[in-house]
């Protein structure tokens, strides 16, 4: 009873140091955007109190960029990607894993491929291509790629959890003469949600986070993400702390309160859907 | 079979937003065909050019809209070639001198310029840069210049009865008293963006010692290599700053060094004139300019006065009318006046005569008068090869301040690659 | 049963296979495949002046690996590439096991509220964290310095992003700072897939928590484990961006970090002015190319097929 107590409250402290370590760097950003210039400087670790209070950062932000505006293009991107990737990659990977036709294999591997390549390296090109659609600072020219880009890795991940699905409850339903389609759409697909919540946040974290195709395909006011929004701001105005660690703080918490709201999801998703 | 149901409903419904978000998507913005877009690095620049400049012209011109569409000036290059491989670059281009403007040009990137109204106000020195090498096509309009020199902290240098130091034997004996007497960092400068090392460092107070034009086109022609005693000395003048660079200056940044100064806790900063717009924002002591010192017993002086930025023409703009419009209008003494007073640090390189109200931009061009200007020696023709000139005094200006790399070493390795590809020094 | 549905989807090819294959083959060969191949014919060429390109061979490719100056960069990436994927499969995936592995323990109070904390980084972008390790790391700021203060240690701060020995591992360590979270949600993930029947099994055999793990659930995420592996080995053969936001396109000091995403970025694009090499980065990306594929095959045909076999 003793030693179960002890580790117990090994296990926490652990858990809890590994926890602070993660959020402390995220936390002091967040303090230091509500002071002022010297306190920033004088004493970093401090809570703003009553003397070292300051809005200046965040006024300045909110004047000289729309942040809104990044947000929701942010956003918009963010939620189609993804949609649209899991869709047709859980198809996608259920035709690779279920079926098995000629050149089967070879589909995999061309696939596979795009888990491989750095998509930079195609930059020019798909600038090129972009322009002839005529979709220069467009969301859709975000999206398409994007979409593109997190295909392999999700049909990857998902083909290997469809193959771990027991054959019989699929089986079973060929033998009520289920079609094709509904079997994928009404049972496999809600049997593979703990890999769709992963794959989700694998495609959703480098599709948000990207600097490289905003800033090529997107780079005009009316298309710009937080990420483009937030770097530019920083080359702006790089010595002006107060202004930086207040941009960085607009776009810190919004993703923090997606991210809690999303986590909740994912982890009911994870503990009541796995595959047994 | 109720929990597949609903499951599937709940999906399809997400899909099918999804799907309706692309098709809204579509629908790209219209792009007005009077529309002028300027590319430029000076993304510091963005105010003055929204708030002061473009309104300027739009009084003379209402029917050209103008935007400013800065890059950060590290992505300014990757970003505009891409872009103009694409075709999506703006109509209006930020040069940066000589080779890397020559390429755009070479490659059909940038128009012709000639017999372009208003480029009669600037001389051939300050069109130079822009210009093919025989000099008989300029593609694009030089707007201004930068100067190197040192600021400091008025404030501190009172504190400690120091008065500016005019020889490298004074400004040494300057930084040894401001170590030992106080607790202020003597030089604001760090390596970690090596382009300060370089550039602040080594080409600022560089031509005093290869006396400025004339050690840069023997370098051009081969006379002198970077192996000559003018640079090694250089090299080891600027190694003997290291010990009075701030804490952890391996680590410190382009801006740290601006917040060092700004907070007042530096006396000296090695700059470029283009430092004072931000100085005057967030300094809240007074603060003033003096040139490079010279050599001990040397009484001619020389400053490094930079034929910094130009702004050309897209030959794939639609509206290459209005750009050439533009393009006159900034070649206008009152152009002149308000850009050098707005962005005070940027000196106009046209003829017109303009009138500085800022005391420490006054100070930085004043010394055009008493020292004879050059432009930092590896820009012209020497950064054409590779391995890369300008590249490489970077990386080994910034080891020679760390300590990693000899005077003697850096000049060598400086060397070496010059003679890989230029024939002069082969 | 199954053999005969199989057997009967050969013979014609069913519709349903191409509905299932046909969007995502699309957009990702329209969108991924075409750029790509585009890019490598590209390595194939050289540029004049004018930017005219002509077929040259192996030329490039000839250059990078006989050119001193070229080699030299080259395998200088290469190795810090290699640096940098060593202290990830050294430090970020076991740092990533040990917390999924203490996530996942049964009756586990406030295991949610961890994970979400521990989430947090990975979800930040690179620019960000970029930035906040800067400001942390800043001898100007002193945070670092104030915070060893607190333990005694202050004598030892160094300006580590800044010193030619200690930035590569300092940025590697930030890396790992910020991607824990995925080996951490790929394997905990995995070890809620092991079935209960197995640990209640060991646990009535009296097995503690320790010997359960190492004998009963870690070999059933072997799998697992190989794919973070790859993972991590592709997603840092890829890497880019932290070095980019931390040391610039120079990947200083003294090139000291920079890997093959910085090399490939520097000679594609240019670089203050130096001027970039389209066809010359294209060949530099179809060698990344070519060391990731290997990396697979080795993955793949060395360590998946002894995984299967246990």
């Amino acid at each position: 009873m003793n030693k179960k107590h002890l580790s117990a409250g090994m296990v926490h402290t652990l858990l809890l140091s590994y926890t602070l370590l993660a959020l402390w760097p995220i936390f002091l950003v967040l303090i230091n955007s509500f002071k002022t210039r010297k306190a920033i400087f004088k004493d970093p670790m401090a809570i703003p109190t009553v003397e070292t209070f300051s809005l200046v950062g965040f006024d300045k932000v909110l004047a000289r960029s729309s942040f809104d505006i990044y947000f929701s293009n942010s956003i918009i991107i963010t939620v189609v990607t993804l949609t649209l990737t899991l869709l047709i990659g859980a198809m996608a990977a259920w035709a690779l894993s279920e079926y098995k036709f000629r050149g089967n294999l070879l589909m995999g591997l061309y696939l596979a491929i795009g888990i491989m390549v750095p998509i930079r390296l195609g930059s020019v090109s798909i600038l090129n291509l972009i322009v002839e659609l005529n979709l220069t600072n467009t969301l859709t020219a975000l999206i398409l790629v994007y979409t593109a880009q997190s295909l392999p890795l999700t049909i990857f991940i998902l083909s290997e959890f469809i193959g771990q699905i027991p054959k019989d409850l699929k089986e079973a339903a060929r033998c009520d003469g289920v079609s094709e389609y509904k079997i994928f759409f009404e049972i496999i697909l809600p049997l593979i949600r703990p890999a769709i919540a992963t794959v989700g946040i694998f495609t959703m974290v480098p599709v948000w986070n990207d600097l490289w195709f905003p800033l090529i395909l997107a780079p005009g006011e009316e298309a710009r993400t937080v990420t483009l929004g937030v770097q530019q701001f920083i080359g702006q105005y790089v010595t002006d702390w107060n202004a930086v660690l207040a941009s960085l703080t607009l776009a810190i918490i919004p993703v923090m309160i997606l991210y809690i709201f999303f986590s909740r999801q994912l982890i009911r998703g994870i503990t009541s859907g796995a595959v047994k | 079979m109720t929990h597949w149901t609903q499951n599937l409903a709940k999906r399809s419904g997400v899909a099918l937003a999804g799907l309706m978000a692309v098709a809204a998507l579509g629908i790209a913005p219209a792009v007005n065909a009077a529309n002028l877009t300027i590319e430029s690095w000076r993304n510091d620049d963005l105010e003055i050019w929204m708030d002061k400049l473009i309104p300027a012209f739009n009084k003379k011109h209402p029917d050209i809209k103008v935007v400013f569409a800065p890059l950060p000036p590290a992505d300014y290059n990757s970003g505009l070639n891409t872009k103009l491989a694409g075709k999506t670059a703006g109509d209006l281009i930020t040069c940066r001198p000589f080779d890397a403007s020559l390429q755009l040009y070479q490659k059909g990137n940038l128009l012709s310029l000639n017999g372009l109204s208003g480029l009669e106000n600037f001389s051939n020195v300050a069109k130079s840069a822009w210009q093919t090498d025989d000099g008989k096509t300029t593609f694009c309009l030089p707007m201004a210049s930068v100067i190197h020199g040192f600021m400091y902290n008025k404030e501190i240098f009172d504190e400690l009865g120091l008065s500016i130091p005019k020889t490298i034997p004074e400004f040494m004996a300057a930084l040894e008293t401001i170590k030992s007497k106080s607790k202020y960092t003597p030089l604001a400068m760090g390596s970690a963006d090596q382009w300060e090392a370089a550039t602040m460092g080594f080409q600022n107070v560089g031509p005093n010692f290869w006396k400025g034009e004339a050690g840069r086109k023997a370098l051009i022609d081969g006379s002198q290599k970077y192996t000559d005693a003018a640079y090694v000395n250089t090299f080891k003048h600027l190694a003997a700053w290291a010990p009075y660079l701030g804490k952890g200056f391996k680590a410190q940044k382009y801006p740290d060094s601006q917040n060092l100064f700004t907070l007042g806790r530096a006396a000296i900063y090695p700059a470029g004139s283009w430092d004072i717009t931000t100085f005057n924002t967030q300094a809240d002591f007074e603060f003033g300019a003096f040139p490079p010192p010279v050599p001990a017993g040397q009484s001619e002086c020389y400053i490094s006065d930079h034929t910094d930025i130009a702004l050309g023409i897209n030959p794939a703009s639609e509206n290459i009318d209005a750009a050439k419009t533009f393009l006159t209008w900034m070649g206008t003494a009152a152009f002149a006046e308000m850009y050098a007073n707005s962005l005070p640090g940027f000196f106009s390189l046209s003829n017109h005569k303009v009138t500085l109200s800022d005391p420490v931009a006054q100070e930085f061009v004043s010394w055009r008068a008493k020292c004879q200007s050059t432009i930092r020696n590896s820009y012209q023709i020497l950064s054409r090869g590779e391995p890369n000139l300008e590249t490489g005094l970077w990386n080994v200006s910034a080891q020679v301040l760390n300590g990693t790399m000899t005077p003697e070493e850096a000049a060598k390795t400086s060397e070496d690659g010059l003679a890989k590809w230029y024939k002069p020094h082969m | 049963m199954i053999m005969t549905v199989s057997r009967k989807t050969l013979k014609s090819f069913p519709t349903h296979i191409v509905v299932f294959l046909a969007p995502a083959v699309l957009i990702y060969s329209v969108f991924m495949i075409y750029p790509l191949l585009d890019s490598i014919r590209l390595s194939f060429y050289t540029a004049d002046q004018a930017g005219v390109t002509t077929f040259s061979g192996f030329a490039n490719y000839v250059t990078i690996f006989t050119d001193e100056a070229w080699s030299n960069s080259f395998w200088n990436a290469f190795k810090n590439n290699m640096v940098l994927f060593a202290i990830h499969m050294a430090v970020q995936n076991p740092i990533g096991l040990m917390l999924a592995a203490i996530l996942s323990l049964p009756r586990l109070t406030g295991r949610h509220t961890y994970r979400t904390a521990m989430f947090m980084p990975t979800m930040m972008s690179v620019v960000i964290i970029g930035f906040v390790w800067q400001l942390i790391l800043n001898p100007l700021w002193g945070v670092a310095e104030s915070v060893m203060d607190l333990v005694g240690l202050a004598d030892y701060f160094e300006p580590w992003l800044g010193q030619e020995g200690t930035a590569l591992v300092t940025i590697s360590l930030i890396s790992v700072w910020q991607f824990v979270g995925i080996p951490l949600m790929l394997l905990y993930a995995a070890l809620l897939n092991i079935p209960e029947d197995l640990v209640d099994a060991g646990q009535i055999d009296g097995a503690n928590h320790w010997r359960i793990f190492w004998y009963i659930k870690f070999p059933m995420i072997l799998p697992a484990m190989g794919v973070v592996s790859i993972l991590t080995f592709v997603g840092n053969f890829n890497a880019f961006d932290l070095i980019y936001a931390l040391k610039g396109g120079l990947a200083g000091p003294n090139f000291s970090t920079d890997i093959m995403g910085s090399f490939f970025y520097r000679v594609f694009f240019g670089f203050q002015l130096q001027l970039g090499n389209p066809t010359m980065g294209a060949a530099v990306a179809t060698l990344m190319f070519l060391i990731i594929l290997v990396g697979i095959m080795i993955y793949l045909f060395g360590v998946q097929r002894r995984l299967n076999r246990i």
